[in-house]
């Protein structure tokens, strides 16, 4: 997969550079692609049908009447499927969860798949699934926290410890001068990309061909292989674009492994969709959490300690807990900090990655109760945080590879105007008489890395090559990840060809935790050097070259050039030193990974401030966010278009957490009460008047060669606690419990 | 969904005779019918489309000062065409504030008025309802209720009817015009829709084959033009159903409140006039103690079908809240956000 479609004009190095994406005419003319956009010959249409119960056994599917439709050519259930080499529930790492793939008749949580119907037309199949007509043994359900036991768990998220801290928080919180013990509620959260998880599956002999939207090819290439038996080598992945990922299309999900099942039972390519309604139960969703905060401050607002105790639901045969604590361990400097967790069985699929995992929730109930004790101290909610401002990891104690959350909240504040905010609470009416507030929340995300590769290749046509396995989930890689490549290679871009997108390409890591820029990117800035390095080698050796003998000296990459580092009017291009030498092209390899010696020794995260202004019916209790302004700090920059894009969308999810969204499930059936879009509310473009985000300059010259942290998801992060301590400066009234729905108002 | 046949009607007498056969129903905008069927909630035998009926797409007002708006009408036609905005503002406000423009440019007036409850436990295939299945009970009782009927429920249903447009239309005394085998009949709106009772399936007074070809606004309805408002109570600013809405219309003679008007929605599987609140009003004062006192009939006999207590008192805090943006002159112009009870732009602007 390559695009040369550049609609702008560079100017000096390509990173920085406010490009377009490179991709954007082919989305936008619909010349791109997407997994349900394939169709090969032959193709037939697989339709799931999925459990009308949360939790029981399937006692009957009248698969005759399914077969005796016109156009539906099979009907794969536990009795026909084809036999995996895995056993789903088989846990071969920690990140190969339970998936549901007609293992047996057993139901684990509502609409699970119970079987899926092949058709000649996709109208069939879905009637077809209809007919199916299945009888149920149902059980009891637990889909609340009061209908359960708790327990403390082994691990949380993917095997992060269930209690972490230092010091005594008991005696910090009994000599505190002023606490705070409350509880607040997130809902869960499931995943509504525009893009439903789709797969087109063709099985050519033992080799699997699929196109399916993908955060992880390698991982999923190792998933399927493991289930089919087959090498991972012989599946290649097609997945060049995604309609939105957000975690939900990190990991395979089960109905895509029922797409190949499928196509490989009838021995034709087969495409399947899940339906919107469908993806409410085995595509994973962000967890419910309660979250009891204890917090104690001394005489001078400093805080004394932190107790952050979350209970939160997995399902009944996983374990994936919401870890919210990780901002607690991050964000303000105390003496005394304990985070604990308990679980719940809940009957549901099993809760997973959504954008923020952990620390989108955990922000909430911690800039909340952050808040209710600034306000307890009569400090100012910003300078209460300053106050409390974090040198060192709370947590661990170790140095920040860089921190420009100060500068964050310095020019977020300017923007705002905060500094003409009111102490106290319902003290703004605005001129239609709506009671207006100010909040802020801190923003923060770790910024991880993970294992990438990369190929560089330098032609002898003086033109460029980079190729790695990478993911581009609208996020922008497609062209931020080119801009690295074509620096790496000291190139324009429009001399680049840049290949992403597909399993055949090196492996590329995960694109998920903020992690993708960081890590493919170092992987194509180490494979353009390794190549930049090799074609110098050649030059410095050839006594022709004017670079003879450079090597103590060194020499520069530019624009397609290479000159000698203490002498730059002496230099040739690359086609010269190559052709010279009579080679097509030279080639570089690379690899990205975080900096072991740094990860020991210092803690590295993004850093962000949020403002928000909400205004407040005082009769009908109606919210509106009016202006939010985010400032973050995330290290370097490759494309400020994209960057600031990521900030916008991941505080429009903010605004959704604070004020509309919910995934509400029936405590009698366990069945999705509101899994549509129409119910499932997101806010719409009405609900966002005003929304800016600020890009704050840090340098950091120790989280890894070009100094990125991520930035995909730290924009979730403070914006929902801005907007709940908002809506308290405006009413006057605390809400604990998200979303804050105008009934939680009425007062 | 099911197989089905489709039949293209030529005139309204073959779409009638062909919509009386058993399992037919009537094809326009398909805006709600389609999603019934792709949800397996309906699964008729016959499509009869009615969007090529000679002459139902048509706005013609009457010589006496009404209106007649044919059923083939688009939502989106009604509410921008400006002289139906200027006789009928909170009509035309009430389009405005339903589903989204893609929606509204596809669905028929008739439709909107046809349109089946979004009771969550009716559009779940695997939930009981007595809509879908008379007898089968009504799982929407003791379950998610937040959104749920306050008025006219029964322990057979408690779902609310989802039609913005048909409040204002309550309101302001809307006809429907029929045609069906027995000829054609006038049936004031409100009549029109049934209450549950022990017969939820039974959502109109159509008769098999009866099809809506008109809506008819009558001049009365006309006289409240400077002070007619629908407002909506949504949890977020556009693409929601109400949790409660209100059309309310007064006609002001020097500070005297000559006749009001005042229509419920999202409360009730109809929208719910309030006559007892409109008498209240005669001959008073266009103040909010007045409205405070409407607002409590208007509201006397609700009681909660659920967890959804707080909508009656919201509901009496909408009505004061519509009466008096009512009471101020509101001919100048359609709000940019219609329905809204902030308006979110011009703060922003300002």
């Amino acid at each position: 997969m390559n695009i040369m479609n550049t609609a702008h004009v560079r100017h000096g190095s390509n990173i920085g550079q406010n490009l377009t994406r490179r991709e954007g005419a082919l989305k936008v003319t619909g010349a791109a692609r997407y997994a349900a956009d394939h169709h090969p010959a032959g193709m037939l249409y697989a339709v799931l049908a999925v459990s009308a119960v949360a939790r029981g056994r399937v006692t009957a599917l009248d698969v005759a009447a399914a077969k005796a439709h016109p156009g539906v050519v099979d009907v794969m259930t536990p009795q026909n499927a084809p036999k995996l080499a895995h056993h789903p529930d088989e846990k071969t790492n920690p990140f190969a969860f339970r998936l549901d793939i007609l293992q047996d008749a057993q139901v684990r949580y509502a609409n699970q798949p119970i079987a899926v119907v092949i058709g000649e037309s996709l109208e069939a199949a879905t009637e077809g699934a209809v007919l199916l007509a299945p009888a149920y043994q149902a059980e009891d359900v637990v889909v609340r926290f009061e209908d359960g036991e708790h327990f403390v768990p082994a691990a949380v998220g993917v095997g992060a410890p269930a209690e972490e801290g230092h010091g005594d928080v008991e005696a910090g919180l009994r000599n505190a001068a002023q606490r705070v013990d409350v509880t607040y509620d997130t809902p869960a959260h499931y995943h509504n990309a525009l893009e439903p998880h789709a797969i087109v599956a063709e099985w050519q002999g033992e080799r699997l061909i699929i196109d399916t939207p993908s955060q992880g090819m390698a991982i999923a290439q190792g998933r399927l292989a493991g289930l089919f038996g087959i090498a991972p080598e012989d599946i290649y992945i097609r997945s060049p674009y995604l309609g939105g990922g957000f975690g939900g299309k990190g990991l395979i999900a089960g109905p895509q492994v029922l797409g190949i099942m499928a196509a490989k039972l009838v021995g034709k390519p087969v495409k399947l969709v899940m339906r919107r309604e469908q993806l409410y139960g085995p595509i994973g969703h962000r967890g419910v959490t309660r979250q009891h905060m204890r917090l104690g401050a001394d005489t001078e607002g400093g805080l004394t300690a932190i107790d952050h105790h979350i209970l939160t639901a997995t399902s009944r045969f996983d374990d994936f807990f919401e870890p919210s604590a990780g901002v607690t361990h991050t964000l303000y400097a105390t003496p005394a900090l304990l985070t604990r967790y308990e679980g719940m069985r809940f009957d549901t699929g099993t809760p997973l990655f959504v954008r923020a995992p952990g620390e989108a929730s955990g922000s909430v109930a911690l800039e909340g109760a952050i808040d209710e004790l600034a306000e307890a101290c009569g400090m100012d909610p910003l300078a209460f945080r300053l106050k409390n401002y974090a040198e060192t990891e709370p947590l661990t104690g170790k140095p920040f590879t860089s921190k420009a959350l100060r500068a964050c909240y310095a020019q977020g504040a300017a923007r705002f105007g905060w500094a003409k905010r009111p102490l106290a609470a319902r003290m703004m009416t605005d001129a239609q008489g709506l009671l207006t507030g100010w909040g802020v929340g801190t923003a923060t995300f770790p910024a991880h890395m993970f294992q990438a590769s990369a190929r560089a290749e330098i032609r002898s046509d003086g033109s460029g090559v980079v190729e790695i396995g990478a993911h581009d989930m609208g996020q922008g890689a497609w062209t931020a990840l080119a801009q690295i490549a074509a620096d790496g290679l000291s190139l324009d871009m429009d001399k680049l060809t840049f290949r992403i997108g597909t399993s055949d390409l090196p492996d590329a890591g995960i694109a998920g935790g903020s992690a993708h820029t960081a890590t493919a990117g170092s992987a194509i800035h180490n494979a353009t050097g390794a190549a930049i390095a090799a074609l110098a080698d050649i030059a410095m050796r050839d006594e022709t070259s004017p670079l003879f003998g450079a090597g103590n000296a060194g020499v520069v990459s530019r624009d397609g050039h290479l000159y000698r580092r203490d002498d730059e009017s002496r230099g040739e291009s690359y086609a010269t030193i190559l052709s010279r030498a009579g080679l097509d092209s030279v080639e570089g390899r690379g690899e990205g990974a975080a900096d072991q010696a740094v990860t020991e020794n210092y803690a590295g995260h993004a850093h962000g401030a949020v403002f928000a202004e909400v205004k407040v019916d005082p009769e009908l209790g109606q919210v509106r966010v009016t202006r939010l302004v985010g400032a973050f700090a995330a290290g370097r920059v490759i494309n400020p278009r994209m960057v600031e894009s990521q900030y916008l969308g991941g505080m429009i999810w903010g605004v959704s957490f604070a004020l509309h969204e919910e995934a509400i499930m029936d405590r009698r059936t366990g069945r999705p009460v509101n899994g549509n879009l129409a119910d499932y509310h997101v806010p719409v473009n009405a609900d966002i008047p005003s929304v800016e985000a600020i890009l704050i300059d840090e340098q950091d010259s120790l989280i890894n060669a070009l100094g990125i942290k991520g930035v995909g998801e730290i924009g979730i992060t403070g914006t929902a606690g801005a907007i709940v301590n908002a809506i308290w400066h405006a009413t006057g009234i605390r809400v604990r419990s998200m979303p804050v729905t105008l009934d939680k108002l009425l007062f | 969904m099911n197989q089905f046949e489709y039949e293209l009607a030529p005139n309204v007498e073959n779409a009638v005779a062909s919509g009386r056969s058993n399992g037919a129903v009537f094809l326009a905008g398909g805006t709600n019918l389609i999603d019934l069927m792709k949800g397996n909630l309906v699964r008729p035998t016959r499509l009869v489309d009615i969007n090529r009926l000679p002459g139902l797409d048509r706005i013609e007002f009457l010589p006496d000062g009404g209106v007649r708006i044919g059923a083939l009408v688009r939502n989106s036609d009604l509410a921008h065409d400006p002289k139906f905005a200027r006789d009928f503002p909170a009509v035309a406000e009430a389009l405005l504030s339903g589903a989204s423009p893609q929606l509204r440019n596809a669905a028929t007036v008739a439709g909107n008025v046809m349109q089946r409850t979004r009771c969550p436990y009716f559009y779940d295939a695997a939930s009981a309802c007595n809509k879908r299945e008379p007898g089968a009970g009504c799982e929407a009782r003791g379950g998610h209720s937040r959104l749920q009927a306050i008025l006219g429920w029964s322990a057979h249903c408690i779902a609310t009817h989802p039609s913005d447009f048909s409040v204002p239309l309550v309101a302001f005394d809307a006809v429907v015009e029929i045609d069906g085998p027995q000829g054609r009949r006038d049936v004031a709106l409100e009549d029109f829709y049934l209450l549950p009772g022990n017969t939820p399936e039974r959502e109109t007074i159509l008769a098999p084959g009866e099809l809506i070809v008109a809506i008819r606004l009558p001049a009365q309805a006309a006289l409240f033009a400077g002070h007619a408002r629908y407002l909506k109570i949504r949890d977020r600013t556009s693409y929601a159903f109400a949790v409660v809405s209100a059309a309310a219309g007064l006609r002001i003679e020097g500070d005297r409140i000559v006749e009001a008007r005042l229509a419920l929605g999202g409360v009730a599987l109809k929208p719910w006039r309030a006559r007892a609140a409109e008498a209240c009003l005669m001959g008073r004062r266009a103040g909010r103690e007045e409205f405070a006192e409407a607002s409590m009939l208007a509201l006397q006999e609700a009681r909660p079908s659920g967890e959804n207590e707080f909508k009656i008192e919201l509901a009496r805090r909408l009505v004061v809240r519509a009466f008096e943006r009512t009471a101020i002159d509101n001919t100048a112009r359609l709000s940019p956000l219609p329905a809204s009870i902030v308006n979110l732009t011009e703060e922003i602007q300002r």
